[in-house]
């Protein structure tokens, strides 16, 4: 097979030498993040697997200063250092939020709307892993359907929750799912949220190798199949209303994503029947919200 | 006196809100509770009308107010802010945070007893259970002291990169209007320069705070806050003394108020200091030697003012308005520590007076302050109101 190089802008604030797990794309999808995004910039990071990788004091593995909040005050804190950099002058600073599912699906969920009801000036961007992956995998309310956990010996009883359409009720300006697994997708929506203002959401599927029982050398191969699947679609959603689905789209069944994963390996044909359904039934409704928004654009027209 | 200073009748709370007006915040996260509600209000008011220069910004809960106001301030900016109560509560896990990451916020707390059941009247325990968090905390009796105190907690916080918390008792100050002396912003300026602080969150910069540190680390960073603490007595009496010589009013980190001579000492913290100023005039009159010492900087402890202001009185009655179950009043517990192995140290009777908000007027202080003087303390909490 012959690749062609990604050409995708490269800055160098995540620096070589974190602490991530080997092969964990966690690391890939910051560097991308914060090398779209550039040196005018300070994260908060929460307590995390990217607070790990961005390492311990005083040393860091990112080239923007850091500030570690509470797990529970990301998007509080983050409107905080917004508004002080205001304040001095900083308006084009970026404020960018890097945090974990626990820390924004869980916990950080209060803070994190009454951010958006602020339209806060910042760009929060979610490192889903389904779980909490560093303190050795249990479940977090983003855990799916089924999916053994810490937490959930025996799978767990209820579904995933939907951040995004949580988000879009807000009717932030920018709110998207993307992955590692699909790299130009994920720049480019970073790209496009650089270029606005208000509270932009990115939710970035970061398969666990550990905590999902996956090889080292699987993590893209996994995001893949969980876009390709349609268990966690590619897709954008502006101003609360606009939906876009991205390529690639649904191609194959769940199954193919499930086999792939330990934490699935418990599942018996029905629960997995179940889950096929569950992403139709997703699908369709995301299929629909692109279809209506694609006719109010040419209506508008 | 300041000869262009205005006078105006103010509330605690509004006294509360002018004084973080004339200091300039560049950031103000708040959120209402009663008592507190005034300051936000006129805060919002002042900036509303284009007089009040600052990021105000109104999240869900104290508890993001707090998470806003720590990396705001790492950020270089001064910062305000305003609770009471279980808004304190809720904060307390940042409280913690923010003298950690030496941010130095000044926050008032208005008094307020806490839930549960639900009450909204005076009572000291909140910020009197926040007192392990690395906050300064000042208790102040009047309005104007309310005012004055404000602004010269953001000049000691600065100087010594700790937040400081101004506390006001629920409705005797907060809501009680008086007659206010509000300095002019020249003053205020003069007295309080712009905050520029060396170390700053800027990518410029590349400093960054709050990830892991190891034992070491973190045990010589405690061991720093400790020192800024053990600093604290002597800056804010300077920063009293400098107030006191441009506005002419000054509050000491305690006063002795007709203490001389006295056999008997009552010691409280905040409203009740009026109180028991009254109680005293009443004793003095009729004959007895007794005095009051207020104290007004309770976090850090003034150990070795309190030591050389209660040297030689044979008894000292303490009056908490706040209560420690297993435990009895938080006053009286530390200046058991604070004068534990002085020599020929007075006998200190502790009285939980007033918890719940409970009345306490000046009769009642004269009468515990008689009794006290002629029993012996006992080691168990003692109601007041029993």
């Amino acid at each position: 097979m012959i690749f062609d190089k990604l050409d995708l802008p490269e800055d160098g604030v995540l620096c070589p030498g974190h602490a991530a797990c080997p092969g964990c794309i966690d690391a890939l999808s910051a560097r991308h993040v914060l090398s779209t995004l550039g040196r005018d910039a300070v994260a908060v990071i929460p307590p995390s697997c990217m607070a790990i990788i961005a390492g311990a004091q005083p040393m860091s593995a990112l080239r923007i200063p850091v500030y570690q909040p509470s797990l529970e005050s990301s998007a509080a804190a983050a409107s905080g250092l917004r508004r002080a950099l205001d304040a001095s002058g900083r308006q084009d600073t970026h404020v960018v939020v890097l945090a974990g599912d626990g820390g924004t699906y869980d916990i950080g969920l209060q803070c994190l709307s009454s951010a958006a009801e602020r339209n806060e000036n910042m760009l929060y961007v979610c490192f889903d892993n389904e779980g909490y992956m560093n303190t050795g995998a249990q479940k977090s309310s983003s855990t799916p359907h089924f999916a053994r956990t810490g937490s959930t010996p025996a799978g767990k009883p209820s579904r995933k929750k939907n951040l995004i359409e949580i988000m879009v009720a807000h009717e932030i300006p920018y709110a998207a799912t993307a992955t590692a697994g699909f790299l130009p997708d994920l720049v480019r929506k970073v790209e496009k949220a650089k270029a606005l203002r208000g509270m932009r959401l990115l939710v970035l599927l970061v398969p666990c190798l550990d905590g999902w029982g996956v090889p080292e050398d699987q993590g893209i191969k996994l995001a893949r199949l969980a876009v390709e699947s349609g268990v966690f679609p590619l897709y954008e959603v502006e101003d609360g209303s606009r939906y876009t689905l991205n390529a690639p789209q649904k191609s194959r069944p769940v199954r193919d994503y499930l086999r792939a994963q330990r934490r699935y390996a418990h599942l018996e044909e029905h629960e997995i029947e179940a889950l096929q359904r569950e992403v139709d039934t997703g699908w369709a409704r995301l299929q629909r919200r692109a279809r209506v928004a694609a006719a109010e654009i040419t209506a508008a027209a | 006196m300041n000869a262009s200073a205005k006078r105006m009748l103010l509330t605690g709370n509004h006294a509360v809100a002018w004084g973080a007006r004339l200091a300039r915040p560049k950031v103000v996260p708040v959120y209402p509770i009663t008592p507190q509600t005034p300051v936000l209000e006129l805060l919002t008011e002042f900036h509303a009308a284009g007089e009040f220069d600052a990021e105000m910004l109104t999240p869900e809960s104290e508890h993001s107010v707090m998470a806003a106001c720590i990396p705001a301030s790492l950020a270089g900016v001064r910062v305000f802010t305003a609770t009471a109560s279980q808004g304190l509560m809720l904060m307390h896990e940042l409280l913690h945070y923010a003298s950690g990451a030496r941010a130095p916020i000044v926050m008032a707390n208005v008094n307020r007893t806490i839930a549960s059941p639900w009450g909204f009247w005076p009572d000291q325990t909140d910020s009197l259970a926040q007192r392990d968090t690395g906050w300064i905390q000042f208790y102040v009796e009047s309005a104007q002291e309310a005012l004055d105190s404000v602004i010269q907690a953001f000049r000691i916080a600065e100087r010594v990169f700790l937040p400081v918390m101004v506390n006001l008792d629920a409705f005797y100050v907060s809501h009680a209007l008086e007659p206010v002396e509000l300095p002019t912003q020249e003053t205020v300026d003069a007295y309080l320069p712009p905050y520029a602080p060396e170390h700053f969150l800027d990518p410029a910069r590349g400093e960054s705070w709050g990830n892991v540190v190891s034992q070491e680390l973190y045990c010589r960073h405690r061991r720093d806050i400790g020192e800024a603490m053990d600093r604290v007595p002597a800056i804010a009496a300077q920063a009293d003394q400098e107030w006191q010589r441009r506005t002419g009013r000054g509050w000491g980190v305690m006063e002795r108020y007709r203490c001389e001579g006295a056999d008997l000492v009552i010691t409280s913290l905040g409203s009740m200091c009026g109180t028991a100023r009254e109680a005293v005039d009443a004793l003095r009159a009729a004959g007895h030697a007794v005095g009051l010492l207020k104290l007004r900087l309770f976090r850090p402890l003034p150990l070795a003012a309190l030591r050389a202001a209660l040297a030689g009185v044979r008894d000292v009655l303490v009056l908490d308005r706040n209560f420690s179950p297993g435990a009895g009043g938080v006053l009286h517990q530390e200046l058991r520590a604070a004068l534990y192995g002085m020599q020929a140290a007075p006998r200190i009777h502790g009285l939980l007076a007033g918890v719940g908000g409970v009345n306490v007027p000046p009769q009642k202080i004269v009468e515990l302050a008689l009794a006290a003087r002629s029993r012996k303390p006992a080691a168990e909490p003692v109601w007041a109101n029993g």
